[in-house]
């Protein structure tokens, strides 16, 4: 299958001086969804703003083999859906309808296709007949799945969602993993919530101090507990 | 969560002034309170009407009258705080004078003519501006606001901050918690010193909140230049309500003036 996402020898430092990534090496190929697993401050958020081109740095990110810069900036944007991880980031707007609608409009649709996108992104998500209401007015988990709403209106070839599952309640939580289970798109996630992880992905990398640790299919890198607990992902055995 | 909507508390509801072109309502308030300003200081029977006209379009819009009349006495003290020197210094015949302390203080009829006239001016105008907002959705203003040549600019600030008021008195509230729950006291230089550091914490987590808002319209194809739709109609009710009470209001205004 074709490689969707390459990532070569990818280091990133912030201006304070902080190495956040060290010689990243990753390849998602389409249809997979990866989890990307790691402690606080591993860097995996900044990993994932490196996927649409928001902060770039020397080592080369290819999506579809196409490498980011100046002029394939806007095409990769409507390519790399990403969800942040507060939907008070996320969401802007003063309505959901605008909210939904604004990648579409800066993409240059028509007012047509972007009513016909935004409702059909509704739907996907469970949240139809939102879209006149204040963002502000609605529970966490509705603001999560219209957060998605936001870059699914887009039709994406990848969706990269930064901790999908965090101050979710656990009904809200399995029911968003199951909107996310019906999404074709290939899927990076970064989280680490490990029961996400296992109901959702079938492969996960784990990630710290800006770098790979492990990559592998998710049932052997979850049994690993000596390496998970190295980590930051589970109890530490003394 | 706490839920707040008191900017436009009542705008959901359904009445023929809700149903308005914002851009209608927008500019016929303009025209009001230009009308009110500039009706000379002593023609009572124009204020009077100016009242009745402000009273029916409430009526009509079926937002409670209480709800307006207290709203309109929160920003009536900084009229009055601004006006009340007024009858100090305006020259004229001497209402009463005054032996403060070491000042001799006069007040003049003509200077408390101003006042009140200050006073009655800027109360119409306020309930006009009060019913403009409580019978339109600010999203809606906002987009009419852009349509009549506002610069795109203004209306993403405002758009942003009726967005994120809510999200930073929601953490203010928080963060005044999480003090008053380790027991918060002491020396006022103490106190006034744990609030200066909450309003720097605030301002860090907004300019902070702003850096991630704006990478998330950039990760939505944003690139400084801002579009929207049009989604405004402009009804025959529109064209009605517009020319009718803008025609009421110059009529007002003339016929004062012969008075």
């Amino acid at each position: 299958m074709e490689e969707i996402v390459k990532i070569d020898n990818l280091s990133f430092c912030y201006p304070d001086g902080q190495q956040a990534l060290t010689n990243v090496c990753l390849a998602v190929r389409q249809g997979e969804t990866v989890a990307l697993i790691g402690p606080n401050g591993a860097g995996k958020s900044t990993l994932l703003l490196h996927l649409n081109g928001i902060l770039r740095s020397n080592g080369v990110v290819k999506i579809f083999g196409r490498p980011i810069d100046d002029k394939s900036l806007r095409w990769v944007r409507s390519q790399v859906g990403l969800v942040f991880q507060n939907p008070d980031d996320q969401l802007f707007s003063p309505t959901v309808f605008d909210d939904v609608a604004f990648g579409l409009i800066n993409m240059g649709y028509s007012e047509a296709e972007v009513r016909e996108a935004v409702t059909r992104a509704l739907d996907w998500v469970g949240m139809a007949g939102y879209e006149p209401r204040s963002p502000h007015h609605l529970s966490v988990g509705e603001k999560k799945r219209i957060a998605i709403a936001t870059v699914l209106s887009m039709s994406p070839e990848i969706l990269v969602i930064d901790e999908p599952t965090s101050n979710l309640d656990p009904g809200s939580k399995w029911s968003l993993i199951g909107l996310l289970k019906r999404l074709p798109m290939t899927k990076i996630v970064a989280s680490h919530d490990l029961e996400l992880v296992r109901a959702l992905c079938p492969r996960a990398i784990i990630f710290d101090h800006g770098q790979v640790i492990a990559d592998g299919a998710t049932s052997q890198i979850l049994t690993n507990i000596s390496l998970l607990a190295a980590h930051g992902l589970a109890k530490m055995n003394r | 969560m706490v839920k707040h909507s008191f900017i436009d508390q009542y705008s959901d509801r359904d009445s023929f002034i809700h149903k308005l072109d914002p851009r209608t309502k927008f500019v016929t308030t303009l025209l009001f309170i230009l009308v009110v300003v500039l009706t000379p200081p002593n023609q009572w029977p124009a204020f009077a009407l100016y009242l009745i006209i402000i009273a029916i379009l409430i009526l009509l819009s079926t937002v409670p009258i209480r709800y307006i009349l207290k709203r309109s006495l929160v920003i009536m003290p900084f009229v009055v705080m601004i006006a009340i020197f007024i009858p100090f210094f305006k020259e004229g015949e001497v209402a009463g004078s005054y032996n403060i302390w070491l000042w001799q203080v006069s007040v003049t009829y003509s200077g408390l003519q101003v006042l009140i006239n200050i006073v009655i001016k800027a109360w119409l105008s306020i309930l006009s501006l009060i019913m403009l907002t409580s019978t339109t959705k600010l999203p809606h203003l906002l987009n009419g606001l852009e349509q009549l040549r506002m610069p795109r600019v203004m209306a993403m600030i405002l758009s942003f901050m009726y967005r994120y008021l809510f999200v930073l008195v929601d953490e203010v509230m928080r963060m005044k918690q999480a003090r008053d729950s380790r027991n918060f006291g002491g020396k006022r230089l103490w106190q006034i010193r744990t609030i200066g550091n909450m309003i720097g914490t605030l301002f860090i987590r907004s300019y902070e909140r702003g850096e991630r808002v704006y990478a998330a319209m950039v990760a939505r194809g944003f690139d400084g230049q801002s579009r929207t739709l049009d989604r405004l109609n402009f009804r025959p009710a529109d064209a009605y309500f517009g020319v009718g009470l803008s025609l009421i209001l110059i009529l007002v205004s003339v016929a004062s003036l012969l008075y």
